[in-house]
């Protein structure tokens, strides 16, 4: 016998279960190991469904899809094809068919033009061999009125045509769009940071000067004083302000200049300036590479940018800064709350029933619905606290609220409340796994209470509070409920952490991704277009939970090496 | 087996037992006096333990303990596993203390200062005492951290004290020159015999007055037992030493004066090789030899 064919027998297939030796699969198979088996298969395929399909829808939402043109008896079309599906057509000679028709969703855009930004096409109705990929059609995202689909005709600068050919208009665009688009970012930096100061500067001065009318009353002589001092700063301020203006309306004026005149699939003529022309490209004529390209720039515009056209375009830079600064913060205030208390109970509160209904307190506390933290929040930290504070320490801004709305700090603390109970049982569970051997060993050497726990206890402790960090920020990110009421916003361009004094805005509203899912999900006018960006959001906040997650652990384990080890 | 015939006994008493007889009395309630032997007199008493009981809530796990333990010396508590020789050191700085159920009588006083007295501030009595632990428990910290531990926590800040220390407690452990030049890294990098002498190390740092050790060598090989043998050895003479150990030959060898406690009791007392050549009480000579049980 062929000794090299008998071998594949010898090693029939073979199941590892907990130690032993390796059996054979049908040797070891009881019943319940093929019911657990099949759980955790069960649950894997759920997890793996859902993670794979956010996963893909995300994945393709940014890649640039083929142009298609068809004629129908409504007029022509063009746009990209975005899902298909079959049904059964209703006509007047029969109610009922049984014939199954494909019809695609279009996305035409041409919103001025058309009023829609969608077409189903039915294969019914297309124009027999009207179905055709136009080389020169053009697609155009825009700074508003969404996607411009188009063939190009002409290239305007200073309204004299310079380009009349596809290719040359094409030529013409990619020449000169880079420029404006750099003009265009210097124009809105000096509109948002440079405007920005100045107004903020206003304002400062303003609330001074009612800070004194405030305290010293409209007509005593520091008032005058003041007034006088803020009318001059004001002056100067206003000067700051033209100047500013000026060289916007100058920029302005240099990219109206170029323009270029698109033709629709009816053959209507559009004229569209190059300053509000994000990106443009003939999709069509892609290569892989270039495909590649756009796929990649959309994603950095996603990831950098800020949102527009109702958040349906453009980036979620503000959300992803506003749900890390919360998640961040919410850590800071829990971290020593959660501790504290957890020391308390574990080390120091005299084991009783006291105890105990403190801890099933606790443990409840844990399955409290999120909204009802909302509520509280709203309630306790922005009509009490904050209004508080407001009248305190910013009373001249009185009657606009400062803290005495929701903002970053009010969704902190109160996503920070929602989390308390994991970080509590987790730090107790960590200081109840300390070995009483070291406690002993300390208090031995003549430590004191406190200084048994501040040097032995809780840096042994360090991974197991870690592990209630961690749970509590996958918790507290993915939270959308109570953030509505305590802060979280559509849309805030105006980031809690920034360049003007004092860096750190704890009093603002913030955008947040899990808010911006529902969002765009449930708010948005243009669902169909804004549905893939729910896809690739979702990916993205699960992908932040993630990169959060991996960072406890990574600092988790840090703690471990260097404070538990192995003991032999 | 040499020793079979016990000389005659001090006290008229215990010539009355048959062999093997009192533990077995004890057993069944009766009480003895303790068996101290003359020569500790002539001992300057450190560690005076009077009439000390304790109560593990109702369990009395120490009866009427009462025995002084010289100065300089190495004494040995030996006794079979429960007879209370943890209990009983773990008493003299008072960790039995954090148990809220344990409940004391009598007085322990260290060179004439009350241990048990109300007014006692234990923390600072502690810091007078060093212990080393059955299990070797070095602190998740360096090294260097462990060592000075009790100096940290004491306040002390300047580098050049806390170094010179750290050497000297780690050259008393006879560790230093494996661990010098890693003196920074955990002390959960090191091997088990290590960490036990780092732990002897941390409990002389201080300088205390008292060593206090149980089954120091209990979780160790020969050769790291017989490092920590030769430790206690260096030791002797400026530490007052008392140790727990079940190992008979160890107990031979390094100790000045044994005590054999049974079920709570204080059996007999006296210099080492009295008790196991030829003890007052038949009982101990069983134990010592192996041939109780
Ligand atoms: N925390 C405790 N609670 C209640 N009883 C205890 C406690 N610790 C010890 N005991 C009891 O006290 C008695 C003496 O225990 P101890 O640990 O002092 O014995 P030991 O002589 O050190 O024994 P071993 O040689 O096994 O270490 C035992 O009967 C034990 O069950
Ligand atoms: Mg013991």
């Amino acid at each position: 016998m062929n000794p090299l064919a008998a071998q594949p027998q010898q090693t029939p297939p073979t199941l590892r279960t907990r130690g032993g030796a390796p059996a054979v699969l049908t040797a070891r198979a009881e019943p319940i190991l093929w019911l657990t088996g099949a759980a955790l298969t069960a649950c894997l395929a759920m997890i793996g469904l859902l993670l794979g399909l956010i996963a893909w829808n995300g994945w393709i939402t940014f890649w640039p899809r083929p142009v298609m043109r068809v004629q129908t008896p409504d007029g022509a079309r063009m746009g990209e094809v975005t899902r298909q599906e079959r049904y059964r057509p209703v006509t007047e000679a029969e109610t009922v068919t049984n014939r199954l028709v494909r019809r695609r969703l279009l996305r035409t855009g041409n919103y001025e033009l058309s009023g829609t930004h969608f077409h189903w096409i039915s294969d019914e109705e297309i124009v027999p061999d009207s179905e055709t990929h136009p080389e020169w059609a053009i697609v155009v995202e825009r700074l508003a009125w969404g996607r411009f689909y188009g063939t190009p005709t002409e290239f305007r600068v200073e309204n004299r045509p310079v380009a009349a050919e596809p290719a040359a208009v094409w030529n013409a665009f990619e020449r000169y769009h880079s420029e404006v688009r750099a003009r265009w970012r210097a124009r809105r930096a000096l509109e948002k940071d440079d405007i920005g100061h100045v107004n903020a500067a206003l304002e400062r001065e303003r609330l001074r000067l009612r800070e004194i009318e405030l305290r010293a009353g409209p007509q005593s002589a520091p008032y005058r004083e003041a007034a006088a001092h803020y009318a001059e700063i004001e002056q100067n301020l206003q000067k700051e302000f033209q100047r500013i203006r000026a060289e916007i309306e100058s920029l302005d004026r240099e990219n109206a200049r170029f323009t270029i005149v698109l033709t629709t699939a009816e053959g209507r003529a559009q004229t569209l300036p190059l300053a509000d022309i994000v990106r443009a490209y003939p999709a069509n004529r892609l290569s892989f590479r270039d495909r590649v390209r756009i796929y990649l720039a959309r994603w950095v515009e996603f990831l950098t940018d800020e949102p527009r056209e109702a958040n349906s375009e453009g980036g979620v830079w503000p959300a992803i800064f506003g749900t890390v600064v919360m998640t961040l913060l919410m850590a800071l205030v829990v971290a020593p709350f959660g501790v504290l208390a957890a020391l308390y109970l574990r080390e120091y509160a005299r084991a009783g029933p006291m105890v105990s209904a403190v801890r099933i307190a606790i443990n409840n506390l844990a399955g409290v619905p999120s909204i009802v933290f909302g509520v509280f929040g709203l309630g306790f930290f922005s009509y009490t606290v904050g209004a508080r504070i407001d009248q305190l320490f910013y009373a001249a801004k009185l009657p606009n609220p400062t803290f005495g709305t929701g903002g970053v700090l009010w969704a902190s603390m109160t996503l920070a409340l929602l989390t308390l109970p994991v970080v509590i049982v987790a730090t107790e569970e960590a200081l109840a796994a300390v070995p009483s051997s070291m406690r002993e060993g300390s208090y031995a050497c003549g430590a004191s209470k406190w200084q048994t726990i501040r040097r032995i206890v809780l840096p042994r402790a360090m991974p197991g509070v870690m592990t209630g960090m961690i749970l509590a920020m996958a918790r507290g990110a993915g939270e959308v409920a109570p953030l509505m009421l305590v802060g979280a916003v559509k849309l805030a361009p105006e980031l809690p952490v920034d360049k003007s004094f004092p860096f750190i805005h704890l009093e603002r509203s913030f955008m947040h991704l899990g808010f911006h899912i529902y969002d765009l999900g449930f708010q948005s006018q243009n669902s169909e277009a804004s549905k893939p960006m729910v896809f690739t959001t979702t990916l993205l906040l699960i992908a932040i939970i993630l990169l959060l997650n991996l960072a406890g652990v990574r600092i988790r384990q840090r703690l471990r090496q260097k404070f538990v080890g192995s003991v032999f | 087996m040499q020793h079979s015939t016990p000389t005659q006994p001090l006290t008229p008493r215990a010539g009355e037992q048959r062999l093997g007889s009192r533990l077995a009395a004890i057993a069944a309630g009766q009480e003895f006096p303790t068996e101290v032997h003359p020569e500790l007199a002539r001992e300057t008493i450190s560690l005076a333990i009077e009439n000390f009981s304790l109560f593990y809530g109702e369990k009395q796990a120490l009866f009427h303990i009462a025995m002084g333990v010289p100065q300089g010396k190495v004494t040995a508590l030996i006794g079979p596993s429960g007879c209370g020789k943890s209990t009983l050191l773990r008493s003299v700085n008072r960790i039995n203390d954090l148990l809220d159920i344990v409940r004391t009588e009598g007085d322990i006083k260290l060179n004439g200062t009350s241990i048990y007295a109300p007014e006692v501030d234990v923390i600072e009595l502690r810091k007078r005492m060093g212990m080393v632990f059955q299990k070797p428990n070095p602190f998740p910290m360096s090294i260097y951290e462990n060592v000075i531990y009790p100096l940290r926590i004491d306040g002390e800040t300047n580098k050049r004290v806390l170094d010179e220390i750290c050497e000297r407690s780690l050259r008393g452990a006879a560790l230093w020159d494996e661990v010098k030049d890693r003196l920074h890294e955990s002390a959960l990098s090191l091997s088990g015999g290590q960490q036990q002498r780092l732990c002897i190390a941390r409990a002389i740092a201080a300088e205390p007055e008292v060593l206090l050790m149980d089954e120091p060598c209990s979780a160790l090989d020969p050769i790291a037992t017989q490092h920590i043998e030769n430790l206690i050895d260096d030791l002797r003479g400026s530490y007052t030493i008392l140790m727990v150990t079940h190992n008979m030959q160890q107990a031979a060898r390094i100790s000045d004066y044994v005590a054999f406690l049974y079920l709570g009791r204080l059996l007999e007392y006296g210099p080492t090789t009295t008790i196991f050549q030829n003890p007052h009480v038949p009982d101990t000579l069983d134990y010592v030899t192996g041939r109780f049980g």
